[in-house]
């Protein structure tokens, strides 16, 4: 069993449609403790992306063609601090999903090395209430579901479930990284806005593969 | 090295990378007053004027900044300005990532000093040093300490009036004491060593001693700046 290109585009298209609609909660959550520009910002980002995917002619050969121009267009058009965040996310999952499949093993790869992209570029670690706290815990079931012999639809549907636990875990927390850190203990009782749109898109990768 | 003319451009230029299109104009016209001769790129918010920062233009500022040989020191107002300036150096070739380095300074501090420097022909590192230690600015200019070294006998000799109302007194002494082991230095006031609490105590400084600070040892000098500069603010107590 495996994923594939049309799998990846699908994640893409289904991650533009969800953050879409969730565009005012973001605004709103970001706007509780940080600048209140995620939902916008990525709502613009992911519209860009789908825009780029209208345009080409013919699908992309391998998964990371895909994740590669979904990194380079958050990037120069998010505009905030999610666009690098995101961007090398997707950046070093492309860079290891150079194949038209992915097994569940190829899954857990793709999964590890975005959360490494994330962590690299905010120089985060889980405890934060950043998105690594979304990301760790979802790179963390995947390996556990992948090694239980699960297909790469369980891994990522397991990667999904802990994402969202993860996110959760964020409302009590303080923030002592990013703009909601200025807020230092105010931030505590606030779901972090980036650990609410990883667990978002990290749930579309999810439905992708089971649909 | 001669400061560069008005026909001259400094070979260090520098990046003003802010949230906000008028904080970045602002900053480079701040720091141009003081720096003509320097190539200074603002960078603000994104294209479509919000506040933000712009991935594309600011490879295009790193581009025009480094255009010509020249290497750049970038300034960055907040966190996703730091994130954004380093995913640009992340996929920017080698040749230009060598010429770049991101100022861990103050934006503004930061901006002046560097241009400043820039102007005065200074190189890379010397321009990045300058933004770097801005934000120790006020507390390095209201001591004003230069300690001098006589060639002669390598012994760094400060004189300062002590202005404690209380005098040189149990706490400012074990300041002294506790402030000056971690230099490898050996430090004396009016001759007595100022590593001993005790012997500082029986010198009855008070409010007004003359204090003779000399030091010798390879942190002589530092040992001296951090002393001078304690005594300076009342060791906390004025």
């Amino acid at each position: 069993m495996s994923v594939d290109v049309a799998w990846a585009i699908d994640w893409v298209r289904r991650s533009a449609q969800t953050i879409s609609e969730h565009r005012d909660e973001l605004v709103e959550l970001d706007r509780q403790i940080g600048d209140g520009d995620h939902g916008e910002n990525l709502d613009r980002g992911f519209r860009a992306v789908v825009a780029k995917l209208d345009a080409l002619e013919e699908p992309p050969a391998e998964i990371g063609d895909v994740l590669k121009l979904v990194a380079t267009t958050l990037m120069s058009t998010v505009g905030g601090a999610a666009g690098p965040l995101y961007g090398t996310a997707y950046l070093r999952a492309a860079k290891v999903t150079g194949a038209a499949e992915l097994d569940s093993a190829g899954v857990v790869a793709l999964l590890e090395a975005a959360l490494e992209g994330i962590v690299a570029r905010g120089k985060a670690t889980t405890g934060e209430k950043t998105m690594v706290d979304a990301w760790s815990p979802a790179a963390e079931a995947a390996v556990a579901a992948a090694d239980a012999g699960g297909s790469p639809a369980d891994v990522l549907a397991a990667a999904a479930k802990a994402a969202a636990v993860g996110a959760e875990s964020t409302v009590p927390l303080a923030a002592t990284k990013g703009r909601a850190s200025y807020l230092g203990e105010r931030s505590v009782g606030h779901l972090d806005p980036g650990a609410r749109s990883s667990e978002l898109l990290l749930a579309d990768a999810a439905a992708a593969a089971a649909a | 090295m001669s400061a560069p003319g008005t026909r001259d451009v400094a070979r260090v230029a520098l990046v003003l990378v802010s949230h906000s299109h008028d904080l970045a104009a602002g900053a480079v016209e701040l720091a141009g007053q003081m720096a003509p001769g320097v190539l200074l790129v603002p960078v603000g918010g994104t294209p479509d004027g919000q506040l933000g920062t712009d991935f594309d233009g600011i490879e295009r500022a790193f581009a025009q900044a480094t255009a010509d040989g020249r290497s750049a020191v970038v300034l960055m107002d907040l966190g996703s300005a730091v994130l954004t300036a380093e995913s640009v150096l992340d996929l920017a070739d080698e040749d230009l990532v060598a010429r770049v380095r991101l100022a861990d300074a103050p934006f503004v501090e930061g901006a002046v000093a560097a241009a400043v420097t820039a102007h005065g022909g200074a190189d890379l590192d010397a321009v990045l040093a300058a933004a770097e230690g801005a934000g120790r600015m006020y507390p390095v200019e209201k001591s004003d300490v230069v300690p001098t070294t006589l060639p002669d006998d390598g012994v760094v000799r400060e004189t300062r009036t002590l202005l404690n109302p209380m005098g040189l007194h149990a706490r400012p002494a074990a300041v002294i004491s506790r402030m000056l082991a971690s230099y490898d230095a050996k430090v004396t006031v009016n001759g007595v060593s100022a590593a001993s609490v005790l012997a500082l105590m029986k010198l009855g400084a008070t409010q007004g001693t003359e204090l003779r600070i000399e030091a010798e040892g390879p942190q002589a000098e530092e040992a001296v700046k951090v002393f001078v500069t304690e005594v300076e603010r009342g060791f906390g107590e004025i």
